[in-house]
Order: C-alpha cells, then sequence, then structure tokens
C-alpha cells in the first residue's frame, strides 16, 4: 500500500464512473481540485494535472462501514485508529464507524470526544458509536444526548447483547427522541448458552456446543416489537438467520424505521467450514447453515437487509491459537471484504455490480444519515477504484490490519480494490 | 496395513481400519492371558501419555498397553486449569516433541484439541478423549467387546442410554457401529440429545423399555450429576424412573440382553448394582478388551514387527 498526497488537481480518466446516487453509469472522467469533486463526466484535465488511468476499472463512492472494532483504547496490541484506518483504506473504505466495546468502553462524551479528535490524525473518516448503557452493564441508559453532541452516530452494547427487554424499551424510547439508531447484538443469551458454533449437525459432530437460530431470531422479534411501539430508529447488526430474515421482512411491510446489515462472512462461510475447528471462523453471532447463507444473498438482493457491514474485528494470534471454546469470538474483515462479497453477490449470484456498490456506499451512508451525493461538485473526495474482474488469492501481505485472524487467507477472491482516495491522499493498494 | 497416521475420532475412519485392530486386538487378548504377559514389539519407541484431564482408567488402560508392548513411556500430566490459563500448548508439545518421541496419546478437555496437536507435532497423535467430541479407543473396545460376544457387528441392535449430549463415548460409538453396519438406537432425556443427531444414520428413542425390547446390547451412559444442577435433568430418581437400567426393568425383559458400561459407573443411579454385576453384563470384558485394543492400536499406528506377536 502506497499513501501519496494529492495533486492540486488530479484527474482520473477513462474509468466506468458509477453513481449510486444518481444510479447510473458514466463513461467519462472525474476531475479532483484541492482534494475535493470538480466535475465528473466529459472533463478535460487542467494543466500540470496527475492523471490516473481507469481503463478497465469501475471509479466509485468509497466505501462506507458502519461496524468495526478497532480497539482502541484498550487493546491497541489489536488495533489501533490508525492501523484499523490503513486495513480500511486496502479495503476501499473512506468511511467507518468503530463499536463502543473498548476498554474503557465510550460510554460518555468524552470517550467519543477521544475517539473524534485522534481520528482526525488518521487517514480516514472515523465516527464513533455510543454505548447504549453505562459500563455496557446492560442496567442504565448512557448519557446519549451528549453523545450525540460530540459525534456518535449510533447507541450500541456490541458484543454485549442487551437483554433485558425494559432497559432496551428506554434505550428505544430515549434514542428515539434524539433520533439516533439503537443498535443491538441480537442474541438472546440465555437461549445462546455457551454456544460457540451454529448449533446444528455440525456442532453435534464436533462436540461444541451449538447455539441455535431463534438465540438470534427471538431477540431480533422482540426487538422490532418495541421499536415499533415506541417509534423510534432500529438497526439489527450482523443478521445471520433465515429466522430473522423473514421476521425483519414482516415487520419492514409495516414500520418503515428499522434497517439491518448483514457481514461478508455470514455470506461467504457456512457452518462446514467449521469441520477443522478453525477459530479465525468463531464469530458472534455464529457462522450458520447454508439454508441461512442463502436466505442471507436473497435477502440482500430483494433489499430485506440494507447494506454489508464487515464487523471487523482483531484478535491476537496468542487468542486465536486457543482451543476452540477459549478462542475469542471475532474475524478482520475489512481487506477481504470486497473480493469476498463481489465473488458471492456478483460472480455467484448474479446481483448487479452497481447493486452490490450501492450496499457498500449509499445504503450504510443513508442509515447514519452521512452526506450521500459524493459526486456533487464541492464535496471533499471520498473514493474508491475497483478492478470487479480479477481473481486474486488473499494473503497475509494483504492485511494492513494489526491482527491477521482472517480466514480468507489462502481462499481465492474476486475483485479488488486499486485506488482509495479520500482526505487529500490517493492510495494505491 | 492401516494408512491413516493418527486416530483422531471414528467419524469418516475406515471400516477396515475399525475391523484389521479388532483383529489384532483378539491376537493381543491371548497374550495377555499368558504367564508373561509382554512382547517386544515397541521396543525402542517412545509414547507419551499426554493428559490434560485426570483420568485415572483411560490412562492406566493406555499405560498397560505400552508396558506390554515393551514400548518407554513418559507420563506428561497437566491440569485442565493450566489450559484455561493460556500456558502454551503449542511449547508444551514442541518442546515434547523435540524429545524425539514416536507417539503422543493425549486426553483434553476441549474439542478438537487432538487435530491441534498434529499441526505442532510430528508423532503420531493418539486421541484418549477431547472433551465432548470423540474417544475412538473407547468405541473400538466397545465394538470389539460386542464382537467377542456376538461374533459379528454387521445388523447388531444397540442401545446407546444416557446422556449423549455430553458424551464423546456416544459419538465415537455411533460412528463405529454405524461405519460397520449395525443399527443404533440412542436413548434419554430430551434435553440430552444433541440436535440434528438422526442426521448421524441412527434412531431416537424416549421410551427405554421399547429400546430394551429392540436392542441386543445397550451401552450405558455415565450420567453426571452436574447437568442436573443447570436443569437438564430433573433429578435422579425421575432420570432412574424414565431411563434407569433397573433390575425390575430388566426382569421385564425376557431376552438376554448385554449390557455395557464405559464407567466409571453411578451404581443405583444410571445402572442398578445387580445389573452391573449380573451375568448379562460384559462391563470387565471391556475393561480387559480396553488393554488389548489399545495394544493394537499402538502397535498398528507405530508400525511394530509383525513377528513380533
Ligand atoms: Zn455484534
Amino acid at each position: 500500500m502506497k499513501i501519496n498526497k494529492l495533486n492540486k488537481n488530479v484527474l482520473l480518466k477513462n474509468g466506468t464512473v458509477y453513481d449510486p446516487v444518481k444510479q447510473k453509469i458514466i463513461n467519462g472522467n472525474v476531475l479532483i481540485t484541492n482534494g475535493k469533486i470538480n466535475g465528473v463526466g466529459d472533463i478535460k484535465a487542467p494543466g500540470g494535472a496527475e492523471i490516473i488511468d481507469c481503463s478497465g476499472l469501475i471509479v466509485t463512492h468509497g466505501f462506507c462501514d458502519i461496524h468495526a472494532h478497532f480497539r482502541e483504547p484498550g487493546r491497541e496490541d489489536k488495533e489501533t485508529l490508525q492501523t484499523g484506518a490503513k486495513a480500511a483504506l486496502a479495503g476501499g473504505f473512506t468511511r467507518v464507524c468503530v463499536m463502543p466495546n473498548t476498554n474503557p468502553p465510550l460510554d460518555d462524551p468524552e470517550s467519543i470526544r477521544f475517539i473524534v479528535e485522534k481520528s482526525d490524525e488518521t487517514p480516514i473518516y472515523i465516527h464513533p458509536i455510543g454505548a447504549i448503557t453505562k459500563g455496557q452493564q446492560g442496567k442504565e441508559i448512557a448519557e446519549m444526548g451528549a453523545m450525540k453532541t460530540e459525534g456518535a452516530v449510533a447507541f450500541s452494547d456490541d458484543g454485549i447483547p442487551l437483554q433485558n427487554a425494559y432497559v432496551m424499551r428506554l434505550a428505544l424510547e430515549y434514542a428515539g427522541m434524539i433520533n439516533v439508531p439503537i443498535i443491538n447484538h441480537a442474541e438472546d443469551v440465555l437461549l445462546r448458552n455457551e454456544g460457540v458454533m451454529n448449533e446444528s449437525v455440525i456442532s453435534t459432530k464436533l462436540g461444541l456446543s451449538g447455539n441455535p437460530d431463534i438465540a438470534e431470531s427471538a431477540m431480533v422479534q422482540r426487538d422490532l416489537q418495541i421499536a415499533q411501539s415506541t417509534n423510534s430508529t432500529l438497526h439489527i447488526p450482523h443478521v445471520s438467520t433465515k429466522k430473522s430474515v423473514e421476521a425483519i421482512k414482516k415487520y419492514k411491510s409495516v414500520f418503515q424505521k428499522v434497517t439491518a446489515e448483514v457481514t461478508p462472512h455470514h455470506l461467504y462461510f457456512n457452518d462446514e467450514a467449521l469441520i477443522t475447528y478453525n477459530t479465525n471462523l468463531k464469530v458472534a453471532p455464529p457462522i450458520r447453515t447454508e439454508d441461512d447463507r442463502k436466505a442471507l444473498i436473497t435477502a440482500l438482493s430483494d433489499g430485506t437487509v440494507d447494506c454489508i457491514a464487515t464487523d471487523h474485528a482483531p484478535h491476537t494470534i496468542e487468542e486465536k491459537e486457543a482451543p476452540f471454546d477459549l478462542a475469542p469470538f471475532g474475524m478482520i474483515g475489512l481487506e477481504s471484504c470486497f473480493g469476498a462479497v463481489n465473488k458471492i453477490l456478483v460472480k455467484e449470484n448474479g446481483m448487479k455490480i452497481e447493486s452490490l456498490i450501492d450496499l457498500l456506499t449509499i445504503k450504510p451512508r443513508k442509515i447514519m444519515e452521512f452526506e450521500q451525493d459524493l459526486f456533487a461538485d464541492g464535496t471533499p473526495v471520498e473514493i474508491t477504484i475497483i478492478d470487479p474482474k480479477v481473481s486474486w488469492t488473499f494473503t497475509k501481505d494483504d492485511i494492513n490490519s494489526r491482527s491477521i485472524n482472517s480466514p480468507y487467507i489462502g481462499e481465492e477472491l474476486f475483485g479488488k480494490i486499486i485506488y482509495t482516495i479520500v482526505k487529500g491522499s490517493v492510495v494505491k493498494i | 496395513m492401516i494408512k491413516e497416521k493418527h486416530l483422531l475420532g471414528l467419524e469418516g475412519y475406515p471400516a477396515e481400519n475399525i475391523e484389521t485392530i479388532i483383529e489384532t486386538a483378539f491376537g493381543f487378548r491371548e497374550v495377555l492371558e499368558r504367564p508373561i504377559k509382554k512382547v517386544p514389539s515397541l521396543q525402542g519407541k517412545t509414547i507419551v501419555n499426554l493428559f490434560y484431564e485426570d483420568s485415572t482408567r483411560t490412562r492406566i488402560s493406555f499405560e498397560l498397553a505400552q508396558k506390554r508392548l515393551s514400548a518407554d513411556t513418559v507420563n506428561f500430566s497437566a491440569s485442565s486449569s493450566s489450559v484455561k490459563k493460556g500456558e502454551s500448548f503449542k511449547d508444551t508439545v514442541q518442546n515434547i516433541e523435540a524429545m524425539k518421541i514416536d507417539a503422543i496419546v493425549m486426553r483434553h478437555p476441549y474439542p478438537g484439541a487432538p487435530l491441534h496437536l498434529t499441526k505442532f507435532v510430528d508423532a503420531v497423535v493418539i486421541n484418549a478423549g477431547d472433551g465432548t467430541h470423540e474417544h475412538p479407543t473407547q468405541a473400538i473396545l466397545d465394538i470389539m467387546s460386542l464382537k467377542e460376544h456376538f461374533g459379528k457387528i454387521k445388523g447388531l441392535k444397540i442401545g446407546i442410554i444416557g446422556d449423549i449430549l455430553h458424551s464423546r463415548v456416544a459419538l465415537s460409538n455411533i460412528h463405529g457401529l454405524t461405519s460397520l453396519g449395525a443399527e443404533v438406537t440412542l436413548c434419554g432425556p430430551a434435553t440430552l440429545i444433541p440436535k440434528d443427531i438422526e442426521k448421524l444414520g441412527v434412531n431416537v428413542s424416549y421410551n427405554i423399555d421399547e429400546v430394551m425390547d429392540w436392542a441386543d446390547a445397550i451401552n450405558v451412559l455415565r450420567i453426571q450429576m452436574e447437568r442436573m444442577g443447570v436443569g437438564l435433568f430433573p433429578s435422579t430418581r425421575e432420570y432412574r424412573s424414565l431411563f434407569g437400567i433397573t433390575h425390575e426393568r430388566l426382569e421385564r425383559h425376557d431376552k438376554k440382553l448385554v449390557i455395557m458400561h464405559p464407567g466409571p459407573m453411578n451404581r443405583g443411579v444410571e445402572i442398578d448394582s445387580n445389573v452391573a454385576d449380573s451375568s448379562q453384563a460384559i462391563i470387565l470384558d471391556q475393561v480387559l478388551n480396553g488393554v488389548a485394543s489399545r495394544m493394537a492400536i499402538l502397535y498398528l499406528l507405530l508400525g511394530g514387527k509383525q513377528e513380533a506377536v
């Protein structure tokens, strides 16, 4: 990865320019002047402009990930805002929302300000998500109003499900008042019990405790009901089961303030991949069955699920080398995201690449109410340039994260990020 | 004779291998009946017994098998708490491997640990029980005992009774018995039957009397009292009345049902004392066959000399 400052004028030439807002492909150029968009279409380069040849490539909005764990503060040995930002750039992401399950958790305005200020020094845009409850203890709602003022874009106790339905109701009411989405890691902890992988014949064969699909869907149903009755905005993260998809679909037809995301790994793998006890596939919620995986693909195509989010979750080698039962939940996912989802959705399931780009650009931005019209003149540049057709093998060398807990190592992926342009820099991946 | 280097489990393990092991084990059974019970088959081979969990019975059985084969053995015991503390498993086994050993027999509290071990060492790995996953040598000795009694495995009707959910013995028996053509029915409280287990080619019943009527032999698993505390079954009294192999229950069945138990038994809970001690029980044969079949496994996997038998 090479990061260079943008010249005064840079022309992205001869690419296939896809504008997710206009839902249109333009065969033309994009001119960037002083780090801002200065025309899209039949634009000529001003004298002295740097030309980047984009023939054969797709030029589009920078990707936005609304679910990542950058581990700062507290576990800087796994990831920092800086190293996480590098991983994001390598994956074509110019904007990332970070989860508050740090140590200490981001549960007050001071810690939100800490992230906002530190993020300023990183090469991408980072937005903190604040904790729903103080200390992520699931008991008392945190200072959401003040956190919003400092820059929190949503609230979540991610990693820890909000088990107490009464607190969930209070949180939704309160967050609804200040118009910020609640994101609940939906897994009923009592139903999940000791489960370390999906409950199926595979967990039975492996002798591992199973986490049943209803642990997720029961809480998703509960959350949907509470959100509807409080008329508050609910975002459902990392949907993993067919049953949850069905519940979301049903509610969406009568209640508009609900959105949902799916991760690349729940689209890419099924639980049969765990047969070798690969701890890099130990995630929460778990990798589910083939039937669930297919339902998630359909849900993205028909709009039941709104976007893709990585749930990038770095862990150390030492922690992941433990027996499966003891290893922590989570995998990194920023760098491998596009190659994985493009392979599954576009190559194997016939989705149009424009639709996939929407799932990584305007759709997540809409959920978080970020600026969406990134090709409008004067907008600070956030552009990702993709080679959509290249097959490549993902290796450790492709990882910029401080951690390497990726089950994609050795996998053949399809489609690759070539450049990411943001915050005055052009990054050649 | 056996191509697979390790014995990690019976899932997908070739049926011919199980048959070869059992055939060889019957040969060793004769050795065990001799006044001098020792053969030089594994002279010069070094085997480490790596036990991360207490298991007097399995460890003694393996140790005896190794001594009878004249192998050099080293015992390494670590508490399961050391696994939790993260004292590096990798460091421990690589240290042991560096001492030039031929095989590791491992008992570990967590599923998948033996497979993990094969990534760090060149030695032959034999799984002596990994958490709630598999216990292949126990299943082989169980199958050998059935073979000894019935003369065949194919077509036998076997009931496995009790806590299937937490039983590595059940899982290995299911794989081994079904691959050799036996019919298997599992019977226990619904809360202790794992999800989708029927997909492994077995039947599930909640009626112990029906299973006893149907079966040629039943393998009665130990019921762990700590499962009661978390509500997986309500009480031992209730368990006994629904699933216990009681004297009265056995009396009601006129045919001669063979009774097995992998031990250690909770007499008066899952099995009555006089049932365990009756002539229908082959529990002590299982123990002896345990030594013989472990001798066969070590011998076959460590490439002992044929003429030594
Ligand atoms: Zn989560």
